[in-house]
């Protein structure tokens, strides 16, 4: 059974007490360093930032509905190389699996990191955050998107509502963090839950001195069997939507037809792991001749070249580790449904090889491992 | 479009099936002319994107062969191969390709029947099918 404590929130304002817990981290000296998202003093942006001092935890503001990037990547450049201090990382449930997926590919390390996650009710697409964020000063617009959310007025703010990724997504705890702080079924202008799910989040709760609490957590359960509930259905939705929106390679075409290969998609996401994308180097920059040869081949030819190819391409390099963050929709410039077309893959391809990225340190990556005698239907029956 | 002849590309393995095709083909055994090898080291360095790249430029089929499980000279190869075809053929059909234009087997060898036995199947398979129109289209 996972230990659990309270925070009390004070004020009714749950942003300022999860600052001070996390105050706590750096005073007691249990952490050297938080990584959290802040809001950047100049302009009230949200940010992933390393913080060091304890009065910089003032900007922190893990609840804001913002997803800037994924910042599994920055704990993954943190932690490539061994730690040798200990740090607390404070990340969304899809930046956590996110991470998860890269320690199995060898990218990062959960050595000396604690990984803290609240529930995740969603976030904006970034270019809808520029505009939900500015609405107030400070973390007022993320208590009042929670409001909403306890008043049952949904996540809509003015004409933005939280990405689709968001709304698809199935996963709202992160089962893989050390600390879940829990805010579903909780009247979070009371108290927020720390839920410590591994023995390192248990020591650190120990550390800190958080006092064991008698909580029941029906309603926690409750509230998440629903969330999830209601993030299926749009799910399964979607996948119907855009299966059929790309059964066959004329309408995947049309589907990507805005694409211009800037690989924004690759670079915000978490698990294309390829330190070098083979579409980035000499093996694509072809020779001029070939471009003539090619055009003359068919009578013309799309520029710039590869797009269907490197779509294609992607899909096979990380579907199996696809967490559904939906950054790759959030980063294209083109508004090409990215997230729907790679989670709608994604999810067979991980039903496919039994597999759930992000769900687990132990279990191995699909197309890591093998074993003798498997998927003989691939060989016409034999093996 | 029935008397089309298709193009099969065939990724085949240098200790197994390309010596099988080999020995096919100094047997004397008569095969349909459909098939364009490549010769690899193993099946297991067949990248899924040689095969992505084949079907978008038109080939009406695609072939990995390579050692039976168990032979292969590297160990493993041809294992690690069968889970990249498992991958590819859970992705490409969603797009509307056919997953009879992918094929894997294991052919050894000494197996020259099998190979020429294989390519006539194929062959005739894929020519019921019908031709992989991305040859001639403008593919983005």
């Amino acid at each position: 059974m996972s230990k659990i404590g309270k925070i009390a929130v004070k004020d009714r304002d749950p942003v300022s007490s999860l600052q001070d817990f996390l105050k706590t981290l750096l005073e007691k000296a249990v952490v050297e360093a938080v990584l959290v998202q802040q809001r950047l003093p100049m302009n009230n942006a949200v940010m992933p930032a390393l913080v060091t001092e304890t009065e910089k935890l003032g900007w922190a503001d893990p609840l804001a509905p913002a997803f800037p990037l994924n910042s599994a990547r920055m704990l993954s450049r943190l932690t490539r190389k061994s730690l040798d201090a200990p740090i607390a990382a404070v990340m969304r449930p899809c930046e956590i699996r996110a991470f998860v997926e890269l320690v199995k590919l060898k990218q990062a390390s959960t050595d000396n990191v604690v990984l803290i996650s609240a529930d995740c009710l969603g976030a904006y697409a970034n270019t809808d955050y520029a505009k939900v964020g500015a609405l107030a000063p400070g973390a007022q617009s993320t208590l009042s998107f929670h409001k909403n959310i306890a008043a049952g007025k949904g996540t809509a703010t003015e004409d933005a509502d939280i990405s689709s990724a968001c709304k698809s997504c199935e996963h709202p705890v992160a089962p893989m963090a050390d600390i879940n702080i829990g805010l579903l079924g909780t009247d979070i202008e009371q108290s927020l839950l720390l839920i410590a799910n591994t023995p390192k989040g248990e020591k650190l709760l120990d550390d800190l001195g958080v006092a064991e609490e008698d909580v029941a957590l029906e309603n926690r359960q409750k509230a998440l069997e629903a969330l999830i509930g209601e993030r299926e259905a749009w799910r399964d939705k979607m996948f119907e939507r855009t299966s059929e929106a790309v059964s066959d390679v004329e309408k995947l075409m049309n589907y990507l037809s805005n694409c211009v290969n800037c690989y924004n998609c690759r670079v915000a996401c978490p698990v294309c792991y390829c330190r070098e994308c083979v579409f980035t180097t000499d093996v694509f920059d072809h020779e001029p001749a070939q471009y003539m040869r090619w055009a003359k081949r068919r009578g013309a030819l799309k520029m710039p070249t590869d797009t269907v190819f490197y779509h294609l391409t992607r899909l096979a390099h990380m579907s199996a580790a696809c967490v559904g963050c939906g950054q790759c929709s959030n980063a294209c410039p083109n508004d090409v449904p990215v997230m729907e077309l790679f989670r709608t893959i994604a999810g067979g391809v991980q039903t496919s090889f039994d597999y759930c990225a992000g769900a687990s340190l132990e279990e191995e990556p699909p197309l890591s491992v093998f074993h003798e005698k498997e998927f003989s239907e691939v060989t016409g029956g034999i093996d | 479009m029935a008397d089309y002849e298709p193009t099969i590309i065939a990724f085949v393995c240098n200790w197994c099936t390309y010596t099988a095709a080999d020995l096919a083909g100094t047997s004397r055994l008569v095969q349909p002319a459909n098939v364009r090898m490549v010769r690899m080291m193993c099946t297991g360095m067949v990248d899924p994107k040689y095969i992505i790249k084949a079907l978008l430029e038109g080939a009406d089929a695609v072939l990995v062969s390579g050692c039976h499980p168990g032979d292969c000279h590297y160990i493993n190869g041809n294992l690690k191969a069968r889970r990249r075809m498992k991958l590819l053929k859970e992705i490409l059909p969603k797009f509307g390709f056919d997953e009879r234009r992918l094929k894997m087997t294991w052919i050894g060898a000494s197996e020259g029947i099998d190979f020429a036995e294989t390519v006539r199947q194929m062959t005739a398979e894929v020519k019921a099918l019908g031709p992989n129109d991305l040859r001639t289209r403008m593919v983005l």
